[in-house]
């Protein structure tokens, strides 16, 4: 056993991280699917996004041929729609209260059909919104996620001079950094930016660290507002003996590492274990196993029941052969000359309902142990509490408090994303981003 | 099973399925292929004058995507030479002795020229004539097709030109482009033909390419009116057809229902407003001759359910539901109602009648899903949430009578009862 790059061949890499939700392959074929959608009046679909995508009448445009004011309705509420059609929990949002549900029938594709139109307008670079005359106001925006981007693209229509700094090489977040590549590829991430970028009126910074490079003292004093969308750092702790060893890494790096080197670069253990149930974890898990782990496990301390991720993301990670122990608490890793041998699990069972409302595990006293040589932690992302502590906001647990404007303790600087929310999905991230944009708006007239 | 052997005007076929004039059954190829699919019988694709056609032919209306509303054509009679038509026609009668052989015709509007095109189509044994007085393109510029069907003393003339030596059933086609079929109807009845068929297509523009700027269909760069048909054009010549039978004259002659049949239900609707037996084109058009077997099976299937022996049992049954408006029972009142085990929460219902209608759908709102219920003292009973609801039986309109006694316009209006109280 051991952890090595380069497993598989050129052609299972580019297989196994193809799209794994395709785009229709003809136009008649989405004409064909906008025409089973019911045109509901005030629409589930539509309530149940974030965005409040005006869901119902972009697919009424795609079905009349309307294909640009089609993606003008999905851009003006979410302007990265495009990678929300490819990364959206969709099944637990829009698709999953679509009526059809009630005729026992599959929804109507709305991610599918949203990303129709919008990757047209990538494609064709169409240009659909104009920036207003410049109205002499600049605002710092820090982080360049999906609620920075979002934000910056929202106050620069509004005509604001925005710039972005970003700790990363490259703009995007965790669109860029955080998600499975058979959802999305850097190249597309950067391609969606370029896009939102296009309006014009907004500087990005790469490289550009808050506390390192920069302090929101001195963004204060050089911009009219600021806004703080800087997500989340690494992933939990697991606080159990072992956790130092060679062969324990974080989901967020794992998959970093996936988003920014070849495939054959990354090596990854013959026997892997993940540990935790969210959309990272499952993530993480099928990645592993289609870099060419032999065998994946994820492990989780609840039941079917609670997991945080959702029946599909469960699915993929079942077809793609990951094996999963329920009702698994880690307790502590074994190793042999400082890397991973074993992983010893405490058997749980479900006890009263804790804070989250779900039914929280309680240890049995009976262990198991498992080989391993890789251990991915993906026990959900903390948020940068010293930094944020040091930027002397107020927090709650690390996450940044605002008001009902957006707006932290400290007048002019507003924040949202994942930094706010502790986190929660991108579309939900670029709806704080506009909410923020509305309120910094407000706030400079 | 039941029984729909057909007999029009003595013309005898297994199925009161006719291909109607067009270009499914201009040749012989084409004709055998679809007396072998199963068709009770042709009428064969209009010869008499000698034309030439243009390339470009047909254009369609499209909705949800692919499916086809109406179509269109611009293509004209028969061009292939007389003989050849008529050596062919001659050749499908020797190999389907059992089916029906009707031959359409159109040609100058003298005398001579239709007493030599009747006598040569009688020569070849077909069993009928159908005199092509309805199609509206290319050779109304000519004074012919639907030129004649326009004017019931032109249209007469020439019945009786040829009823001078006709000897098998004669029967006329008439055009929907008029206001009212029935005076052309009583002309060529008056004048001794033996039946009538219609429609024909109605005069259209299907569309337009909105790249090049050129209406459907495209002739190198310019467009003519062709001639609509269809599923769209259904509900036209249902509403021709009944005027002809319930009109005093033209209710003596047989009639040949056309326009727009695609599936057997289309066909039972004209049977039950008074057709003898129906002819299809178009459907067979888009789908090949094949669906001949569906139109015969859901028809018997749907005799055998209701208990229907013959086709002569339920020729006409809709025509006395036919009224005039003057005469319908104001009395009679519906409303809305919701099932709420069947309802998807589309919301249809609500927006419709609350942007178009009587603002008679109540919304309660809440995440995901809405309820909705009909304020029934509102609802004055258009049926418009029922039409756009997708789902069958979720919506019903029940009857709430306004009074017991059955009372329409002109009763009511003689007693001066009270108007606009809504």
């Amino acid at each position: 056993m051991s952890i090595q790059s380069n497993r598989l061949s050129k052609e299972e890499y580019e297989n196994n991280f193809s799209d794994i939700h395709p785009p229709f392959g003809f136009d008649e074929t989405a004409v064909i699917e906008a025409n089973r959608c019911f045109n509901c009046f005030d629409a589930p679909c539509t309530k149940l996004c974030p965005t409040t995508i005006d869901i119902p009448r972009f697919i009424r445009q795609i079905a009349s041929g309307d294909i640009k004011g089609s993606a003008r309705t999905i851009f003006s509420s979410n302007i990265m729609g495009t990678g929300c059609s490819k990364v959206c929990p969709v099944e637990k949002l829009c698709e999953g209260v679509c009526v059809y549900h009630f005729l026992k029938e599959k929804p109507v594709s709305i991610a599918k059909l949203q990303r129709f139109s919008t990757e047209k307008a990538l494609r064709e670079k169409w240009k659909l919104f104009d920036r207003k005359h410049g109205i002499g106001k600049k605002v710092a925006v820090v982080g360049a996620g999906p609620a920075g981007l979002s934000c910056a693209h929202a106050l620069s229509m509004s005509g604001v001079d925005v710039t972005i700094f970003e700790k990363e090489k490259r703009p995007g977040g965790l669109m860029t950094y955080g998600i499975a590549g058979y959802k999305v590829t850097s190249g597309f991430c950067q391609d969606e930016i370029d896009y939102i970028l296009s309006i014009g009126g907004i500087q990005i910074q790469l490289e550009k660290e808050l506390e390192n490079h920069f302090t929101l003292e001195q963004l204060r004093k050089n911009y009219d507002a600021v806004f703080l969308g800087i997500g989340l750092g690494m992933t939990r702790s697991l606080n159990i003996p072992g956790e130092s060893l060679e062969g324990v890494i974080d989901a967020m790096t794992f998959i970093k590492q996936i988003r920014t080197l070849e495939h054959s670069q990354i090596a990854v253990g013959e026997k892997v274990a993940v540990i935790g149930m969210g959309m990272t974890a499952i993530d993480a898990a099928t990645q592993a196993k289609r870099l060419g782990a032999r065998e994946v496990t994820l492990v989780y301390r609840r039941s079917v029941r609670e997991k945080p991720c959702t029946d599909t993301e469960l699915k993929v990670a079942l077809l793609d052969g990951c094996s999963i122990l329920w009702l698994m608490s880690p307790k502590e890793i074994l190793g042999e000359n400082g890397k991973v041998k074993k992983l010893v699990c405490e058997k749980m069972i479900l006890g009263e309902p804790d804070n989250s409302s779900r039914r929280a595990p309680v240890p049995m006293g009976e262990t198991v142990t498992i080989d391993v040589d890789l251990i991915i932690k993906a026990t959900g992302q903390v948020p940068y509490e010293t930094l944020i502590r040091k930027s002397s906001v107020q927090d709650k647990d690390g996450k940044i408090s605002i008001n009902d404007m957006a707006m932290t303790t400290i007048p002019g600087i507003f924040a949202g994303g994942d930094a706010v929310s502790g986190g929660k999905e991108v579309v939900n991230a670029v709806q704080a981003g506009k909410n923020a944009a509305q309120a910094i708006l407000a706030y400079l007239r | 099973m039941a029984d729909i052997h057909s007999n029009f005007l003595g013309i005898k076929s297994p199925n009161p399925f006719w291909l109607s004039s067009g270009p499914p059954t201009d040749k012989k190829i084409n004709v055998i292929r679809a007396l072998e699919a199963g068709w009770g019988g042709v009428v064969w694709k209009t010869l008499g004058t000698q034309i030439k056609n243009v390339s470009s032919r047909y254009s369609s209306l499209h909705f949800n995507g692919r499916k086809i509303a109406g179509f269109n054509n611009i293509e004209l009679i028969s061009d292939r030479p007389l003989e050849l038509n008529l050596l062919e026609i001659r050749e499908v009668l020797r190999l389907f002795p059992d089916r029906a052989m009707v031959v359409s015709l159109m040609t100058d509007n003298n005398k001579e020229s239709w007493h030599e095109v009747v006598k040569k189509t009688q020569d070849t044994g077909a069993h009928g004539i159908e005199l092509n007085f309805s199609c509206p393109h290319g050779m109304v510029e000519r004074s012919m097709g639907a030129a004649v069907g326009q004017d019931p003393e032109i249209a007469r003339m020439v019945v009786e030109w040829v009823m001078e030596v006709a000897e098998i059933p004669v029967i006329t086609k008439l055009t929907p482009n008029v206001h009212s079929v029935v005076p052309v109807g009583r002309a060529v009845v008056e004048a001794g033909s033996n039946g009538i068929s219609l429609i024909n297509t109605i005069q259209s523009v299907t569309g337009i390419d909105l790249d090049t700027l050129v209406p459907n269909p495209n002739v190198g760069g310019s467009s003519a009116f062709g001639g609509y048909c269809g599923p769209a054009v259904k509900p036209i010549a249902l509403k021709f057809l009944t005027t002809l039978v319930q009109d005093e004259v033209t209710k003596s002659a047989p009639i040949s229902g056309i326009g727009g049949i695609t599936t057997w239900k289309d066909a039972v609707e004209f049977f039950l407003l008074g057709a003898s037996n129906v002819q299809v084109c178009t459907a067979a058009m888009l789908n090949g001759f094949r669906i001949i077997n569906d139109l015969c099976e859901g028809l018997g299937n749907w005799m055998d359910d209701k208990g229907y022996k013959t086709l002569d049992e339920i020729i006409g049954l809709s025509v006395p539901k036919m009224t005039k408006w003057e005469k319908l029972d104001i009395n009679f009142h519906i409303v809305a109602n919701i099932n709420h085990d069947r309802c998807i929460h589309c919301g249809l219902c609500y927006i419709t009648c609350e942007d178009t209608s009587h603002q008679s759908v109540e919304m309660e709102q809440s995440v995901p899903y809405n309820t909705y219920k009909i304020k029934e003292e509102e609802c004055v009973g258009c049926n418009l949430c029922k039409i756009v609801c997708p789902i069958n039986g979720c919506i019903t309109m029940l009857e709430r009578r306004k009074g017991d006694e059955y009372i329409n316009w002109l009763e009511y209006q003689k007693r001066g009862l009270p108007l606009n109280d809504h």
